[in-house]
């Protein structure tokens, strides 16, 4: 389709199209599609690259997604393979892709203001962007981090190894007494080699690797993952499967919203709630494992469908066990906006204002809790959602509060979805055989993770195997806004902050 | 305050009876230790082998299960056209020494965990205070291990806790397959707990890589880096697995640990040395 002369070709969210339907710009055309897109509205999904046909040269593909017509561009140039013209001053929501494929593919992202390793791995090209030496050793978290200078301006450095049970990340404030002037995040520690591992597939590992991209994500990455296997194999799931499917997905969410919740109780020493809602997730998990055995939905999901069916004495057990903890969620959680001492810590704390949110492309919850309504299940819906229409809740404020809010609307809507789902639960087999996959097509599967867009890219070359695979967790758009929201805050809050976003390393460092 | 004193009413008390009364009842779908009936393996059938994800099962004369690798995921009990491997509903799996994950059809009841030395358990018996390493991997072990200090399991009345610093702990509970970004920082961590000390490997990324086996960015599990005295395998164990290793390591549950062929029982302080 055509906006202003720059050319994007249209396709929606689960199906693939052919590569050769996929416009290969100018640099400048590729450039001006990226920024009159985001003009209009629109949000870069991912950014990637790929090997060119000439060993000097390589491909940079980028997916845009027009939340309001429901449709997905998609295009791509032909760069330098040592270096491109950087878009993020123009366009900052894609400056971490540009440090990613810097990483990836050793080219540089020229006039990037903020050109720093992600994951410090070395490249898989050989060149290197930074202009590391092959026999030189690649530490994590080694960088010019920001540093502000003055009169008792101190910084505060946090991590790999944090104080509690939580992933490996480095944190830097810049404070100056309490206050955090700047906190800069340094992640890949977690970097395992997910993407790179893909490449060949599938293979007997691929889903393992979808299933463990981030472990509180199963689901959701799970279900992109199949989505793109089925896209490619045009493979018919039954609408039986796509309603387990959804129902997992909300289990899925309604698991790490109560948690979250628990958790932020916790942050600001509110012990009844973060006790109930320890327990109650665990019960959310245990629904899970009801349907497939496993806590966090492991062999539920599986090319074709659903590893594991439903009968009508587990679903009214299913039902039964959803009523009983969503009571028991309604009064924990109605606690915490019942205690002044609660809502003092959450109000006005970690601010989150609208605009920066779309500016940096921030999604999920976060996204929905500074007053934008973006939402997959509304604005790309794929499976059930395309049939089944949940309310999209967003709060204003941005804060601490907004952000454990929408957890709770959605704790609510989630709950009426799967009561609803599993009371007319289509008839149909679970499972259906997937075939080959199609060769030199390209296909994007977007889904609305309990944190936000789930977005899996594949690219299959000429004998239909993954040529390309790209996986965005909503972590990675997500960690610049919780670094954005902390600023000036008092350090002491950074807790409480971290948790309202409660972003996945792993997700983030594959 | 009243709705504060209602919602206490409400929630009532939840904390399992384990191990004084019986186990909270895992799903009916769990996948626990598989069984192995090699009786019914057909010539030259590699199925299961070639549908593991993890090179788990082996052929070497007979089928092999290594729990160390295994993600019990059943893609092998799947692809078996004889349905010969069956994965139980048994949630104990924690043991002592890494070859005892090796399932094969003569040992298929796992020799669990025993107890730690008359020494250690003098000193960790009563009070383990236990860092937790989180090195690559999904977050869904660490997620689990969480799980154990809430209320529905409260981990802290068997004298467990999770402290924040290493200088505060008896030992290390890591996770992950253990990358190469944080293998350093995993070293660190151990050299800085006090001697002697324990380290529990959870999830079988700790134990063998997990997915990532092989990967150039991982040390397949934390083995490479440091010594392992209690290997605890899922992908991710159910809580009352973590909890029962641990158990079975402070010598408070003790059924299960002698079910080799008499004569192959470990003694008990080979464990912690």
């Amino acid at each position: 389709m055509s906006r202003d002369g720059a050319q994007t070709a249209a396709f929606t969210n689960g199906r693939s199209i052919e590569l050769d339907a996929i416009p290969t710009l100018t640099l400048e055309g590729f450039e001006d599609a990226v920024l009159d897109a985001v003009a209009d509205g629109e949000r870069v999904a991912a950014m990637f690259g790929a090997a060119g046909e000439r060993a000097a040269e390589m491909l940079l593909y980028v997916v845009l997604a027009s939340d309001h017509e429901n449709r997905l561009g998609v295009a791509r140039t032909v760069i330098d393979a040592e270096r491109f013209p950087s878009l993020t001053p123009r366009c900052p929501q894609v400056h971490l892709f540009e440090r990613e494929i810097a990483e990836q593919f050793g080219v540089r992202p020229e006039g990037h203001p903020w050109l720093k390793p992600v994951r410090y791995h070395r490249s898989w090209t050989g060149r290197d962007a930074w202009g590391r030496a092959a026999h030189e050793a690649i530490l994590p978290g080694v960088t010019e981090f920001y540093r502000v200078e003055g009169d008792e301006v101190h910084e505060v450095a946090v991590g790999p190894v944090h104080a509690g049970v939580i992933e490996p990340g480095h944190f830097r404030f810049q404070c100056h007494g309490e206050q955090v002037f700047h906190l800069e995040i340094a992640l890949g520690y977690q970097h395992r080699g997910v993407e790179q591992a893909l490449i060949g597939g599938p293979g007997p590992r691929s889903i393992h690797y979808a299933e463990t991209a981030a472990g509180d994500t199963t689901i959701a990455h799970a279900t992109a993952y199949c989505q793109v296997v089925e896209a490619l194999a045009r493979c018919q799931k039954s609408a039986r499967a796509q309603t387990l499917r959804g129902v997992a997905l909300e289990l899925e969410r309604l698991a790490n919203h109560v948690g979250d919740l628990g958790a932020l109780a916790n942050d600001v020493g509110f012990l009844p709630t973060a006790s109930y809602c320890g327990r109650i997730r665990g019960e959310f998990l245990n629904m899970t494992a009801l349907l497939c055995g496993n806590r966090f939905g492991r062999g539920m999901v599986r090319p074709g469908g659903v590893g594991f069916g439903v009968d009508d004495a587990r679903v009214a057990e299913l039902l039964k066990r959803l009523e009983d903890a969503a009571e028991d969620t309604a009064v924990a959680v109605n606690l915490l906006w019942d205690t002044p001492s609660v809502m003092a810590r959450f109000e006005d704390i970690g601010r989150l204002p609208k605009q920066v949110a779309v500016d940096l492309g921030i999604v999920g919850p976060a996204a929905r809790a500074s007053g934008l309504s973006r939402d997959v299940r509304q604005d790309q819906p794929s499976g059930i959602f395309r049939f089944a229409h949940l309310p999209v809740s967003t709060y204003d404020a941005g804060d601490v509060f907004a952000r454990a809010y929408v957890r709770w609307l959605e704790i609510q809507q989630s709950t009426d979805f799967i009561r609803e789902q599993l009371s007319a639960i289509p008839s149909g087999e679970v499972r259906v055989a997937v075939g080959a996959l199609s060769p030199d097509r390209l296909v994007v599967a977007l889904n609305e993770g309990w944190r936000g867009e789930v977005c899996h890219v594949a690219i299959t070359d000429f004998e239909g195997r993954f040529g390309s695979y790209k996986i965005v967790d909503p972590s990675f758009h997500n960690w610049s806004g919780l670094a954005y929201a902390l600023r000036n805050q008092q350090i002491s809050d950074f807790p409480v902050c971290n948790k309202s976003f409660n972003l996945s390393y792993c997700g983030h460092d594959l | 305050m009243l709705k504060m004193i209602y919602a206490r009413m409400q929630q009532g008390h939840r904390t399992t009876k384990y191990p004084d009364g019986p186990a909270p009842q895992v799903a009916d779908r769990f996948r626990g230790a598989p069984t192995i009936d090699v009786a019914r393996c057909r010539d030259g059938c590699r199925a299961c082998v070639e549908a593991c994800p993890t090179g788990a099962v082996t052929l070497g004369g007979k089928v092999r299960i290594d729990l160390g690798r295994c993600l019990f995921c059943t893609d092998c009990a799947d692809a078996c056209p004889e349905h010969a491997i069956v994965y139980k509903n048994d949630y104990r799996l924690a043991v002592g020494v890494r070859s005892d994950l090796i399932v094969e059809q003569d040992t298929q009841i796992l020799s669990l965990a025993a107890a730690m030395n008359a020494k250690l358990l003098k000193l960790f018996g009563r009070s383990l205070k236990l860092r937790q390493v989180s090195a690559g991997g999904c977050n869904a072990c660490e997620a689990d291990i969480n799980v154990l200090g809430t209320v529905g399991w409260d981990l802290g009345r068997f004298g467990i806790q999770l402290v924040a610093s290493p200088r505060h702990a008896d030992g290390l509970l890591v996770t992950g397959p253990v990358t190469r970004n944080m293998e350093l920082a995993l070293k660190k961590t151990y050299d800085a707990v006090a001697e002697p000390k324990i380290v529990i490997a959870v999830g079988a990324c700790a134990i063998s890589g997990g997915p990532y086996l092989d990967h150039d960015q991982v040390r397949n599990g934390a083995e490479a880096v440091v010594p392992i005295d209690l290997y605890i395998p899922g992908c991710p164990p159910h809580p009352l697995t973590i909890l029962d290793g641990m158990l079975r390591l402070l010598g408070r549950i003790e059924d299960g640990t002698e079910r080799k062929p008499a004569g192959q029982a470990r003694p008990a302080d080979l464990i912690a040395s």
